[in-house]
C-alpha cells in the first residue's frame, strides 16, 4: 500500500478553552484524550482497591478490614478495571486512531461521541459513591457480590447494588453509543481507495468489538433491570419461591460476560500486529487469516457463555456442547498467534518499549489462553472453578492480555499524540518491573488454586500462607511500578524530544503521514489509498 | 543483554513449572485424591498441563530463536513475505491448526467426555443418599436413607473469633474446623443432593474432586465415594456474603463398623434431645443452653452482645420483637412475634425450624428475652415449640 497526503497546519476556529473545551468538545482527539485519561485514573483507583485486598491477604487472620468491606473491594475492583479502565482505554484508542488510520476528518457522530464520554464519570461516581456514603453512616457500602451480581446474593444486598445497577446502565449506554459511532465511521468514512480488505487491522478488530457490544450490552442491561425489579418491585425472575430461577441470572449475565472478555481484548488484537510489523520492519503476516479469525472469535464468543458456571449442574449434552465449543475458540486464536509470530519471524527486529510490551504480551497472554483451554475441561473445571487458579488465569488474560496490551498501545502512539518522545529508559524499566512482578504475583495464585484455596475469601487456612505472602509483596511492586508509567506519560505530554511524523522507523499507515501531534482536523486534504 | 535476561527469566519460570508437574508434588498440585473422581480429575489435569506446556515451550522457543537471530542490531535484513503464497506453504501453515484440532477434540476431548459421564452418573449403584443444605454461613446435613436415615445436624465453624482477630495463636486447622463432621462409610457410593436456603453456595472438598452449587429452591446432585479413610476438609466456594470464608466442610470417612457405631451414637443423642423436649425446663437451664445455641448460630449476624450490624442485621437488645408477646390470648402463635421470626424466618433471617430442635429453639428464644440486655422475664418451654410442628 502507498499513500498520498497533504496535511496543512491547523486552521484555528473559535474553540472554547479551559474546562469548556473539554465539556463541549466534539473533536475525536480531545474525546480520545479524555477517554484515555479517565482510563488511567480509574486504573489507579482500581489498583489501589486491590492493593488493600492483597494487604489483607498478606497473612492469615483479619488485620485491616472486615469481610463486608473486603467483599465490596473485590467486586468494585473488577467493575472499575473492566468497565472504567480497560473498555475506556480501547474506546480512547478508537477515538484517537480510527479516523487517522482510515483517513477520516473525525468520527461520524461527534456529538454522540461527546455524550458517550461524559456518561462515564457519573457512572464511575455512582459505582464508588456508596463507599463514601457508608463513611457518613448512609447505607452499608458498595456492592458486595463480586462483579457478577449473582442473584439471590444481589437481591439480599444493600443499596450499593442499586448504585451498581444504575452505573452499569450508564456504562452500557455509553458503550452502545460508542459502538454505533465506530461502525458508522468505519463503514462510511474510509478515505477513497481504502477498501474493507485494505483497512488497518485495528479498524477490523473494533468493528467486531462494536458488533459484540451491540449484541450483548442490551442483555446485560435487561438482566440488571430484572434484578432491580426483583429487589424493589416484587417480581420473582430469580427467586424460586415465585417461580423464578437464580441460574437464569447467570445465563443472562454470562451471555454478556463472556463476549465482554473479547470486547476488552479484540481492540488490542487489532493494534498489536501493527506494533509487531512496525518493529519488525516487515509486512503483517496473514492479514486475511487474521480478519477471518477475528470474526470467527466474535461469533464463537456469543455461544460459549455457560462455561463460566459448569458447577451449577447442567445436563450432560449441555456440558459437552459448552466444553467443545469453548475448545473450538482455541483454533482461530491459534491462527492469530501464528500470524503474530510469523510477523516477527525473519524481520529486522528492534526492541523499543512498545515492542517489549508487545513481545511480553504474546508470551503472557499465551499463558492465559492455554490455561483457558484447560479450564474448558468440565471435569477438571470442578476443581479450578472459583479457586485461585481461575483468578490467576483471568489476570493473565485481562492484566497481561489486556492492560499490558493497552500499555504497548500507549507507548506506541504517545509520541504521535503528544509530539514528544517519552523516556525509553523509564519505559523499559516500567516493562521489566511490570512483567516480572506480574508473574510473581500470579504464578503463586495458580498453585493456591490447585491446593484448594477458594477465591473471594477474606481469610484463609494456614497452608496457603506462603504463596499469599509472595503474591502480596509482588502485587505491591506491580502497583508501584505503574507510577513510573504515569510519570513517563505526564513528562511526555509536557515536553521532551520532538517526535518526527513517522516516529518509528518501520511505522506504516495513514496516522504516521501526519505531523506529530496531528492538526486539530487531521487531514486538510483527503488522502488517497492506492 | 536485556533479551538474555528475558530468556533466563522466562525459561526459569518454565523449568520450575515443568518440574512441579513432573514430580506431582501434592503441595504444588491438587491434593492427594480420595475418590475415583478426584483421581480422574488429577490425571486429566496433569495430562493437559503437560500438553499445554509443550505447546507453550515450542512456541516460546520459536519466538526466542527469532528474537535472538532476527535483530536489526545484528544487521539482519527483513524478509518481505506477508502470507502463505505457495501451496506447500499453505499446507505447512495448516499443520499447527490440525495439531490443535487433534489436541482439542481427540487428545483432550475424548478423556473429558468419559470424565463428564462418570461425574454426572450419580445414581448407578449408589449406596446411600445425603442431603446437603447450605445456609448463611453453615452447612446442614441430613441422611435420607439406610441405617442412618433420619439423622440430621448442623455443622458450624468452631475456630474462635479471637484467632481470626489475631488475638490468639491460630490452630492447626484454622478456619477448616467444624463442630459436627459429616461422616460417611469408606468405599460406599454416596449420592449427594444439594440445596440452599438463602443464596447460592458451593460444596467443595478438593480431595473429592467434585464441586457442585447449592441453589435455593432447587436440588442439584453429585456423588462421592471415599476410598481412603481419613478426615477431609473443604470450603464453600461460591461468594455467599460476609461469612463466605467461614463455612468450612469437614468429612470423616470411616470403616463400616465405625460408621455403625457413629450412627448408634447419633440416634441416642437424637432420642435424648426429643426426650428433653417433653420435660419442663427451669429458666436457668434454658438460658444456659440458649447461650450455647446463640453463640453458635446467631452471633455471626446479631453479634455476641446482641447489638447486631444494622441495617442488615438488627440489634436484639431492646428489640420490639424480642421483647414483645409470643402467643395471643388464645395461645396461638402471633405473626411476626419473636418465636415466629426464629421459627419461620423472614427476608435475610433464616427459618430455624428445620435446623434446630425444639429444645434449642425454646432455649435460644428464652435466652434472647432474658439476656443481651433484655429482661422480659418469661420462659418458653420446648413443649410449646413442639406443639407448633
Amino acid at each position: 500500500m502507498s499513500y498520498t497526503t497533504t496535511a496543512n497546519h491547523d486552521e484555528h476556529h473559535d474553540h472554547p478553552t479551559g474546562i469548556m473545551r473539554w465539556l463541549t468538545t466534539t473533536n475525536h482527539k480531545d474525546i480520545g484524550t479524555m477517554y484515555l485519561t479517565f482510563s488511567l485514573i480509574m486504573f489507579l483507583v482500581g489498583g489501589a482497591m486491590i492493593l488493600a485486598v492483597r494487604a489483607e491477604l498478606f497473612q492469615p487472620g483479619l488485620q485491616l478490614m472486615q469481610p463486608e468491606f473486603y467483599n465490596q473491594l473485590i467486586g468494585v475492583h473488577a467493575l472499575v478495571m473492566i468497565f472504567a479502565a480497560l473498555m475506556p482505554a480501547a474506546t480512547g484508542f478508537a477515538n484517537w486512531m480510527l479516523p487517522l488510520q482510515i483517513g477520516a476528518p473525525d468520527m461520524a457522530l461527534p456529538r454522540l461521541n461527546n455524550w458517550g464520554f461524559w456518561l462515564l464519570p457519573p457512572a464511575a461516581i455512582l459505582l464508588t459513591l456508596p463507599f463514601t456514603l457508608a463513611m457518613f453512616g448512609i447505607g452499608d457500602g458498595a456492592i458486595a457480590t463480586g462483579w457478577t451480581f449473582y442473584a439471590p446474593l444481589s437481591i439480599q444486598g444493600g443499596m450499593g447494588v442499586d448504585f451498581a445497577i444504575f452505573s452499569v446502565h450508564l456504562l452500557g449506554i455509553s458503550s452502545v453509543l460508542g459502538s454505533i459511532n465506530v461502525i458508522v465511521t468505519i463503514l462510511n468514512m474510509r478515505t477513497p481507495g481504502m477498501t474493507l480488505m485494505k483497512m488497518p487491522m485495528f479498524a477490523w478488530s473494533w468493528l467486531v468489538t462494536a458488533f459484540l457490544l451491540i449484541a450483548t450490552i442490551p442483555v446485560l442491561a435487561g438482566a440488571v433491570t430484572m434484578l432491580l425489579t426483583d429487589r424493589h418491585f416484587g417480581t420473582h425472575f430469580f427467586d424460586a419461591a415465585g417461580g423464578g430461577d437464580p441460574i437464569l441470572f447467570q445465563h443472562l449475565f454470562w451471555f454478556f460476560g463472556h463476549p465482554e472478555v473479547y470486547i476488552v481484548l479484540l481492540p488490542i488484537w487489532g493494534f498489536m500486529p501493527q506494533i509487531l510489523q512496525t518493529f519488525s520492519r516487515k509486512p503483517m503476516y496473514g492479514y486475511k487469516a487474521q480478519v477471518i479469525s477475528l470474526w470467527a472469535i466474535g461469533a464463537l464468543a456469543l455461544v460459549v457463555w455457560a462455561h463460566h458456571f459448569f458447577t451449577v449442574g447442567m445436563p450432560v449434552p449441555a456440558l459437552l456442547y459448552f466444553m467443545y465449543s469453548t475448545m473450538a475458540i482455541s483454533l482461530p486464536l491459534a491462527v492469530l498467534f501464528f500470524c503474530w509470530i510469523a510477523t516477527i519471524w525473519k524481520g529486522s527486529l528492534s526492541f523499543e518499549t512498545p515492542m517489549l510490551f508487545a513481545i511480553g504480551w504474546i508470551v503472557l497472554f499465551g499463558i492465559g489462553g492455554l490455561t483457558g483451554l484447560v479450564l474448558a475441561d468440565v471435569a477438571a473445571d470442578a476443581q479450578y472453578h472459583h479457586s485461585y487458579f481461575v483468578v490467576a488465569h483471568f489476570h493473565y488474560t485481562l492484566f497481561a492480555g489486556g492492560m499490558m496490551g493497552v500499555m504497548a498501545g500507549v507507548y506506541y502512539w504517545l509520541p504521535k499524540m503528544t509530539g514528544h518522545m517519552f523516556s525509553e529508559r523509564l519505559g523499559k524499566l516500567h516493562f521489566w518491573l511490570t512483567a516480572i512482578s506480574f508473574n510473581l504475583t500470579f504464578i503463586p495464585q495458580f498453585f493456591l488454586g490447585l491446593a484448594g484455596m477458594p477465591r473471594r475469601i477474606p481469610d484463609y487456612a494456614l497452608q496457603f500462607a506462603e504463596f499469599n505472602a509472595i503474591s502480596t509483596v509482588a502485587a505491591f511492586v506491580l502497583g508501584l511500578s505503574q507510577l513510573i508509567f504515569v510519570y513517563n506519560i505526564v513528562s511526555c505530554v509536557r515536553g521532551g524530544k520532538k517526535a518526527t511524523d513517522r516516529v518509528w522507523e518501520g511505522a506504516e499507515g495513514l496516522e504516521w503521514t501526519l505531523p506529530s501531534p496531528p492538526p486539530y482536523h487531521s487531514f486538510t486534504e483527503q488522502p488517497i489509498v492506492k | 543483554m536485556v533479551m538474555h535476561f528475558l530468556k533466563k527469566a522466562v525459561l526459569g519460570v518454565m523449568m520450575t513449572m515443568i518440574s512441579l508437574v513432573a514430580h506431582a508434588e501434592y503441595t504444588w498440585n491438587f491434593p492427594m485424591p480420595a475418590t475415583p473422581m478426584a483421581a480422574d480429575t488429577l490425571h486429566v489435569h496433569n495430562k493437559f498441563m503437560v500438553i499445554v506446556m509443550i505447546i507453550f515451550v515450542v512456541v516460546l522457543a520459536i519466538m526466542i530463536y527469532s528474537i535472538v537471530n532476527h535483530r536489526k542490531s545484528k544487521g539482519y535484513k527483513a524478509a518481505t513475505f506477508s502470507g502463505p503464497s505457495t501451496k506447500s506453504q499453505v499446507l505447512w501453515t495448516l499443520v499447527p491448526f490440525a495439531i490443535l484440532m487433534y489436541i482439542d477434540f481427540i487428545l483432550m476431548g475424548i478423556p473429558a467426555y468419559h470424565s463428564i459421564v462418570m461425574m454426572e452418573d450419580t445414581k448407578t449403584n449408589a449406596d446411600m443418599v445425603i442431603k446437603v443444605t447450605g445456609s448463611q454461613w453453615r452447612w446442614q446435613y441430613e441422611y435420607l436413607d439406610g441405617e442412618a436415615q433420619g439423622i440430621k445436624f448442623v455443622s458450624n465453624l468452631t475456630t474462635p473469633q479471637d484467632q481470626i482477630d489475631n488475638q490468639a495463636d491460630k490452630g492447626k486447622d484454622y478456619l477448616l474446623e467444624v463442630d459436627n463432621h459429616l461422616v460417611v462409610p469408606v468405599g460406599k457410593k454416596v449420592r449427594v443432593l444439594l440445596t440452599a436456603t438463602d443464596v447460592i453456595h458451593n460444596w467443595w472438598v478438593p480431595a473429592f474432586g467434585s464441586a457442585r452449587d447449592a441453589i435455593p429452591g432447587f436440588l442439584r446432585e453429585t456423588w462421592v465415594r471415599v476410598d481412603v479413610p481419613g478426615t477431609y476438609r473443604g470450603q464453600c466456594k461460591e461468594l455467599c456474603g460476609k461469612g463466605h470464608g467461614f463455612m468450612p466442610i469437614v468429612v470423616d470417612a470411616v470403616s463400616a463398623e465405625d460408621y455403625t457405631k457413629w450412627v448408634a451414637d447419633q440416634k441416642t443423642k437424637l432420642a435424648a434431645a426429643s426426650a428433653g423436649a417433653d420435660k419442663t425446663w427451669t429458666k436457668e437451664d434454658l438460658v444456659a443452653h440458649g447461650k450455647e445455641v446463640y453463640v453458635k448460630n446467631c452471633a455471626v449476624c446479631h453479634q455476641a452482645n446482641g447489638q447486631g450490624l444494622p441495617p442488615t442485621f438488627p440489634a436484639l437488645t431492646g428489640s420490639k420483637i424480642a421483647q414483645g408477646p409470643i402467643f395471643d390470648a388464645g395461645g396461638k402463635l402471633l405473626k411476626d412475634s419473636h418465636l415466629d421470626r426464629v421459627f419461620n424466618g423472614k427476608g435475610v433471617m433464616p427459618a430455624w425450624k428445620g435446623v434446630l430442635n425444639d429444645t434449642d429453639i425454646a432455649a435460644v428464644v428464652t435466652y434472647e428475652r432474658n439476656a443481651l440486655g433484655n429482661s422480659v422475664g418469661d420462659v418458653l418451654q420446648p413443649a410449646q415449640v413442639k406443639a407448633l410442628r
